[in-house]
């Protein structure tokens, strides 16, 4: 069983005071998300990701099409026992402690009050908010805050998990610890969907990406797939400063960086690289096949529509 | 769609309770009508409300001069008899806006008259009065209105002609105030007078209810004056015949009438067997005095409609 | 779903109180007070008469004020600091949530009132320095005005539900001015002809019928309130505040959300 299915939802707005033009926010989206991946949403700002989310909850309706949660209609409010979802840049109620919050969302969704005191730590814990559990939301950072949202999408340890842009407003070591959390999760067998417009993100995490740009999906794949339409290339990074004549010869991209050359040749030249630099005895540090990155199909894959649908409208 | 369930059942049970909530209503307007009203008579001081209207005074006088005249009229068209709420009503009108002149009015021909034509509080009419005067001294008419009551409900031709007289005083006065004040001195219960006054009443108002009090004041009038006069002539017919006329027409044909007396809506009116003069209708002369049979008890509707 | 709705309801308690609301106590303990020990000194007579008739219209006055100012915000303010997003993701029906918002902030009241009733009750030992029988029928007019409050609640909710809060505070604070004023506006409706004895009609049998619930002046001259009122009265505000409700879920479940 997928875990999402989405049959061709839409949704378009009318817009305007007097007479109401209509603006498609999404255009028929067809998409599957299997059980237990990191499925990722990538798209500029606008592009329809946060639409697409709302309509899976629920918060807005579609002008057409369904969609499938865990096997049930996305409108049975029984799954939502099932689903965690963090918004974008959320907000929460600042009068409670984060306790109480957690334990009043533990109570909405459902959680049994013997339980509950036990998961409310157990996930203040897992977030890194156990010391300000007793501290009134209205005090947190954006990080903390970030923190909490998490929290409370996992805390009544759903199948499923919905993040919208969940990096956002996290330090270095904030996004690491997501990162990881979110592999935890995937490693507990739950589902991960989470959109975000920084593709290393994506990139380090996903098993799937879906590309969507201007409400309409642009591409779907494996990251491996989408990025294996290889270069062809190869990079070679040794010490010391010299690039060796041979090495020109190769025709190779040359950049000297401190006490390391870094130098970008075809495929096919790799073993006359590497006897190259052993005539001149330069120590060999890494060579390492290139991929397409994660940013340029992106970029391609934007360009392109841009082109093919002429103006950008 | 669990959304259309839900909308569905929201709007039934919307309707439901919308029905109900009418349903109710109606029913409390009709089981205790005016009920909220009762209040007034639990206002002690008029001037704390004045006080605590802050200052929209204006607007509160207007409400309970509304409230005042829909509480009379509405009493009044289902035949009640009493109107004890009414002055309570008008005090605190006027205390709100004293220069509210048609509420003054308005006490003097339905405050004094007794049950069930008015509240029969002619003291309480009086005070109202002298109160108007006080905060209007240059209103000529607040004058006619006591002496009015002075005249109508309390018989006190001398008062009656002393309000005239102070009103005539008044610049821009009527003149026939000035007439009135000598009238009360001679003429006081006449007919004449009294129509006179009727007729006042009805050209100076405005108010629906004053005019159409007064019309049907001067239809009673009317029938009074023409049943005294046809009772006298049956006096005369038997004091020349030794009998009573055995019809109308016979009585009409010996005083040389030009047809059947007629009352003032068109039908003859009745002799009975033992000589009385009588109206046919008389539910239709709620003021008449003369006329009627015996024992009967007049409704206080009004039977003419003012147009 | 019972459950669900309690938690909501409790959770809108516990954001008003924090909110400081129950602050208002200390204005109406002042007030109340105040007036107390002035007409108390100055002894006219008519010191119960001032003490309930004060006492009252402030509970009365208090309470609407604070149930338009929490209750326009109750759902405009969480979809625009979007909070409920979070609250929707989880099996909470719209409709629960509505009628959960609903008994939090009608709680909220009645709490408070209590506190208040605390207070009349002592303000009314104070001048008296004792309690007759007939000081039962505060009792009643304290029960009226938390029937009036239901009522405004349920309106501020449903305005709350689809506009913004000072059109909301408008809207909900004309009605209950017009409220004082329904059995005239009923009358006057009658008086009318035409058209516009049905727009009149219309309006006059919509707007909600506060002019039955004040009997502050004639319980405050011992005047008992008919048993025949008082089920009225609860009929009435049962059936008035369901139909804003209705009126609220029906706007809010199908309502987008930005």
């Amino acid at each position: 069983m997928s875990a999402i299915e989405i049959l061709g939802l839409e949704k378009t707005y009318l817009v305007g005071f007097w007479t109401k033009r209509p603006k498609r926010a999404l255009c028929p989206l067809h998409l599957t998300v299997e059980d237990g991946e990191i499925f990722g949403f990538l798209g500029p700002n606008g592009a329809g990701k946060t639409t697409t989310l709302k309509l899976l909850m629920g918060l807005v309706f579609p002008t057409a099409g369904s969609a499938r949660l865990l096997g049930k209609e996305w409108t049975d409010p029984e799954v939502k026992t099932q689903i965690g979802f963090l918004p974008e840049q959320p907000y929460f109620y600042d009068h409670l402690t984060a306790n109480e919050l957690l334990n009043y969302y533990a109570q909405l969704s459902g959680v049994a009050a013997k339980e509950r005191s036990r998961r409310v730590a157990a996930t203040l814990e897992r977030v890194g908010l156990k010391e300000v559990e007793g501290v009134q939301l209205r005090k947190f950072s954006k990080g903390m805050l970030q923190r909490v949202g998490i929290a409370q999408a996992i805390l009544h340890d759903p199948k499923l998990v919905f993040f919208d842009e969940p990096m956002s407003g996290l330090d270095p070591i904030g996004r690491r610890e997501v990162r990881d959390l979110m592999e935890q999760l995937k490693h507990e067998g739950k589902t991960v969907f989470f959109s975000t417009h920084i593709l290393s993100d994506a990139e380090a995490l996903c098993d799937r990406v879906a590309i969507i740009h201007q409400g309409e999906l642009r591409g779907v794949g494996a990251v491996e797939d989408l990025t294996s339409s290889v270069q062809g290339k190869v990079e070679v990074i040794w010490l010391g400063t010299q690039v060796p004549a041979s090495m020109k010869a190769l025709g190779a991209e040359c950049h000297i960086t401190g006490d390391t050359v870094r130098a970008i040749i075809d495929e096919s030249q790799q073993d006359a690289a590497i006897d190259a630099l052993r005539r001149e005895r330069l120590r060999l540090v890494a060579l390492t096949p290139m991929r397409t990155s994660l940013e340029a199909y992106f970029v391609e894959k934007l360009r392109r529509a841009e082109t093919t649908a002429g103006s950008t409208k | 769609m669990n959304r259309r369930r839900a909308s569905i059942i929201a709007g039934v049970c919307l309707a439901i309770s919308l029905a109900f909530s009418v349903v109710l209503l109606i029913y409390c307007d009709r089981v205790r009508p005016q009920s909220a009203l009762e209040e007034v008579l639990y206002i002690s001081s008029p001037k704390v409300l004045k006080r605590a209207s802050l200052g929209y005074d204006g607007l509160l006088a207007d409400i309970y001069w509304t409230r005042a005249v829909q509480y009379f009229g509405f009493r009044h068209h289902n035949g009640e008899s009493s109107y004890n709420l009414l002055a309570p009503l008008l005090e605190i009108s006027t205390q709100l806006d004293p220069h509210l002149v048609v509420a003054y009015e308005f006490g003097a021909n339905f405050l004094a008259p007794a049950p069930p034509h008015g509240a029969g509080q002619p003291e309480r009419a009086i005070r109202l009065m002298e109160f108007g005067i006080q905060n209007n001294p240059a209103d000529w008419k607040l004058y006619y209105d006591l002496g009015f009551v002075y005249y109508m409900e309390l018989q006190d031709y001398g008062k009656a002609a002393d309000a005239f007289a102070r009103g005539s005083k008044v610049p821009n006065a009527h003149p026939f105030l000035r007439l009135l004040a000598a009238q009360m001195a001679e003429h006081a219960g006449e007919f004449d007078t009294a129509r006179m006054m009727w007729s006042a009443t009805y050209q100076n108002s405005q108010d629906k209810l004053i005019r159409q009090n007064a019309v049907e004041h001067l239809r009673a009038l009317h029938v009074d004056e023409d049943v005294t006069h046809l009772q006298e002539a049956v006096s005369r017919f038997g004091e020349r015949t030794g009998r009573l006329p055995a019809s109308m027409a016979e009585l009409a044909n010996a005083e040389s009438l030009p047809g059947i007396p007629v009352d003032p809506d068109g039908h003859p009116y009745k002799l009975t067997p033992e000589g009385r003069v009588e109206v046919r209708v008389p539910d239709d002369f709620p003021f008449a005095t003369k006329g009627l049979p015996p024992g009967f008890k007049p409704q206080p509707k009004f039977h003419s409609q003012e147009q | 779903m019972k459950a669900r709705i309690v938690h909501i309801a409790s959770n809108t308690f516990r954001e008003a109180v924090r909110d400081r609301v129950l602050y208002n106590l200390i204005a109406f303990a002042l007030l109340l007070s105040g007036a107390s020990v002035l007409v108390g000194q100055i002894s006219i007579d008519i010191e119960k008469l001032v003490v309930i008739n004060l006492g009252l219209t402030a509970v009365s006055l208090f309470g609407i004020v604070i149930a338009i100012f929490i209750g326009i915000g109750l759902v405009s303010k969480e979809i625009e600091k979007r909070t409920l997003y979070t609250v929707l993701s989880r099996p909470v029906r719209r409709w629960e949530f509505i009628v959960g918002k609903f008994f939090g902030l009608a709680g909220t009241l009645v709490v408070n009132t209590f506190f208040m009733a605390i207070g009349v009750f002592a303000a009314l030992f104070f001048v008296s320095h004792k309690f007759v029988r007939t000081d039962a029928l505060i009792l009643v007019a304290l029960y009226f005005i938390v029937l009036e409050f239901f009522i405004i609640c349920s309106l501020a909710l449903l305005f709350s539900s689809f506009s913004s809060p000072l059109l909301s505070a408008v809207f909900a604070f004309s009605l209950f001015v017009i409220g004082s004023f329904a059995e005239d506006l009923r009358g006057f409706a009658g008086m009318t002809h035409g058209f516009t004895r049905w727009l009149a009609t219309g309006a006059a049998y919509l707007v909600p019928n506060f002019s039955a619930f004040n009997v502050i002046g004639s319980i405050a001259h011992e005047q008992p309130v008919a048993a025949q009122l008082i089920l009225l009265n609860t009929v009435y505000a049962l059936f008035y505040s369901a139909m804003a409700l209705s009126g609220a879920v029906l706007i809010f479940e199908n309502r987008n959300l930005k």
